[in-house]
Order: C-alpha cells, then structure tokens, then sequence
C-alpha cells in the first residue's frame, strides 16, 4: 500500500505542455513522513503502516506521544496516519513524494469544508416547493412519516442539520506532477477539504 | 501567506507577448491541433475585456465574420498562442467593450488613438 499524509496548499491551473490545454490541479505539500510503526496481523490483527507528518516543538506533544515516537526513533510530529494494507517499509524508513509518479491514480481522503447548520435542499438535495400562489412550503422538508404506525421518526431520516467537516474521500485521482524538491504533489481535480487542511494520499487498490 | 502557488505560476507566465489593452485590434495567432497534424490560425479582432489576474487571465477578441459576430477568448499565459500582434491602438473609455456587441456596421467601430 502506497500513501502519504500532506496538506493541502490550493488549487491553480497548469497548461498541458504539448496540447496546450487547461487543467485545474490541487497542490498539496506532502511528507516527508517517517514510518513510526509496522502492524502485522500477528501482533496487531491487521497489516498497516503508521506514517508522522509535520515536525512540531517537542513542548507541543504529550509524553505518551513523545515516547512513542521515541521508540521508532522519530524526531515530534503533529500528525500520526494509519495506512492499511501490506507493505515493505520497516521503521525508520521515510516515505516522500518520490513514490509517487505521474499519472498514478489515487485517492485523496480530508476532512471536508464544515458548511454549519443546513437545510434539506443544501444537505440531502431536496426540491423546493413552489415560491408563489400562497405557497408556504418553500424550503420545508414535508413529510417526514405516517401517522399512528409508526408513531416515530423512522431512523436515518434525512433532515435538516449540520453539514461538512467530515472524512471525505474523494476517489480515482490523477497525480499530474512531482515535485520532490519543494515536496509538491500535484494532483487533477479538487480534494476535500478546506486549504491548509490535512490530507491522506493513498494508491489507488483495485 | 504560502506562495507555493505563486512559485509554481510564475513558471509558466509568459513575459513574450506584447502590452495591450481592452480597444486595441490585435491578431492572435493560434495553434490548432487536428489530430496528429499542427497549424497556426490567425484570429483577428477588436479586444473586448481582458479578465482576472496573473497566470489566471484571459482576453476575449471580437470581430465579424460573414456578418456575425465572433467572439472567441483566449488564455492570455497560453502556449498555444503562438505570437500577438497589436494591429492598433484604439482610443476607448471604458475597460470593458460590451457596447460593441448591440452595434453593427459602421458604428461597432473603435477610434484609433493618435499619436502625440
């Protein structure tokens, strides 16, 4: 399993060199990302990689933070990232944007944009009702259930509340550029999140 | 401010073409790709706007063609243009020529600035 942990930077645009198109790619700022530990299925039940991201002050961590970073023998990080899967890397390896090539397809995983409280029409993509002919029922949710059976709200009923700022993963991207000098990853399309906010990379597995 | 984005625009701007302005009459001279094959194509007109800034702008350039009008907008950092020509220099007051496309014939015009 290939990965990395970065943070996204923005999106701008690139002309293809040869056929002169416009295409829109995010920039994320990836690792370099120290492995801290290897899981096994013998020993933990699973087969991951954990990756650490972004050097921080020592005063910044906790203890148990710090020794357990200690026992890998890697300097504080603020961010500690599982990847899933089998892989080939021992502790003490770094993992770099070198991993990674163009055109490799991946999937980008952030916390995406929190939107607040919204309404159906926002969050779940409900029609309006009709805004004229004393309609009052413009942005209502209308019904939402029978009457004396069920006498309830039937569970995961899509209603109004708060949107965005969870985990979204954003499939089958395209890296367009490497850039292991500034640790730039280019990647087409957009990626969740809001800018500056943390991003995993992950290969795409089929 | 991170300028990681600005770092990587500033590569591709283009620092070859010539200053102009909305009014100007200005042939651009395009790359078409048809299938394997490369040509230039001239598109000639009055430019009516350029638009957004740094490695994000464009232009849009108008004329006539067989009686309709043409507009066609280009991104200003593009490769594809091949070269820019400023035909003229047109003496306008606004920023963005929109007027143009409500006229026709003689009055879709635009002033050539004197010089001096």
């Amino acid at each position: 399993m290939k990965g990395i942990v970065g943070r996204k930077v923005g999106m701008t645009q690139v002309f293809d060199p040869e056929s002169g198109e416009v295409t829109a790619v995010t920039v994320i700022e990836a690792g370099p990302c120290p492995v801290v530990q290897v899981k096994s299925v013998e020993t933990d039940g699973y087969d991951a990689v954990q990756l650490a991201f972004e050097p921080v002050p020592e005063r910044k961590l906790t203890k148990p933070e710090l020794g357990h970073l200690r026992k890998a023998g890697v300097a504080p990080h603020r961010h500690l990232v599982e990847m899933r899967g089998p892989s080939e890397l021992a502790v003490g390896d770094t993992v770099t944007v070198e991993s990674f090539q163009p055109g490799d397809r991946v999937t980008v995983s952030g916390i995406s944009i929190g939107k607040g409280y919204q309404g159906t029409i926002k969050r779940h993509g409900f029609t309006r009702g009709p805004v004229s002919h004393g309609s009052h029922n413009i942005r209502k949710p209308g019904s939402i259930g029978a009457s004396a059976f069920p006498s309830r709200v039937v569970k995961g009923m899509r209603m109004a509340g708060r949107m965005g700022g969870t985990r979204v993963s954003q499939r089958g991207l395209v890296v367009y550029e490497v850039d292991p000098e500034r640790n730039l990853l280019l990647v087409k399309g957009s990626v969740p999140g809001p800018k500056s906010g943390i991003v995993e990379i992950r290969e795409v597995s089929r | 401010m991170n300028t990681t984005i600005e770092s990587l625009e500033q590569r591709h701007l283009r620092t070859d073409l010539p200053d102009f302005k909305a009014g100007d009459t200005v042939r651009v001279h395009f790359k078409v790709i048809e299938g394997n094959r490369q040509r230039i194509q001239v598109f000639e007109g009055i430019c009516i706007k350029r638009q957004g800034s740094g490695f994000r702008e464009t232009f849009t350039v108008r004329k006539q063609s067989f009686g309709v009008g043409v507009e066609r907008t280009f991104p200003l950092h593009s490769p594809k243009i091949e070269k820019l020509e400023v035909v003229s220099i047109g003496d306008v007051r606004r920023a963005k020529l929109y007027y143009l496309r409500s006229r026709v014939g003689k009055k879709a015009r635009v002033r050539e600035l004197r010089q001096g």
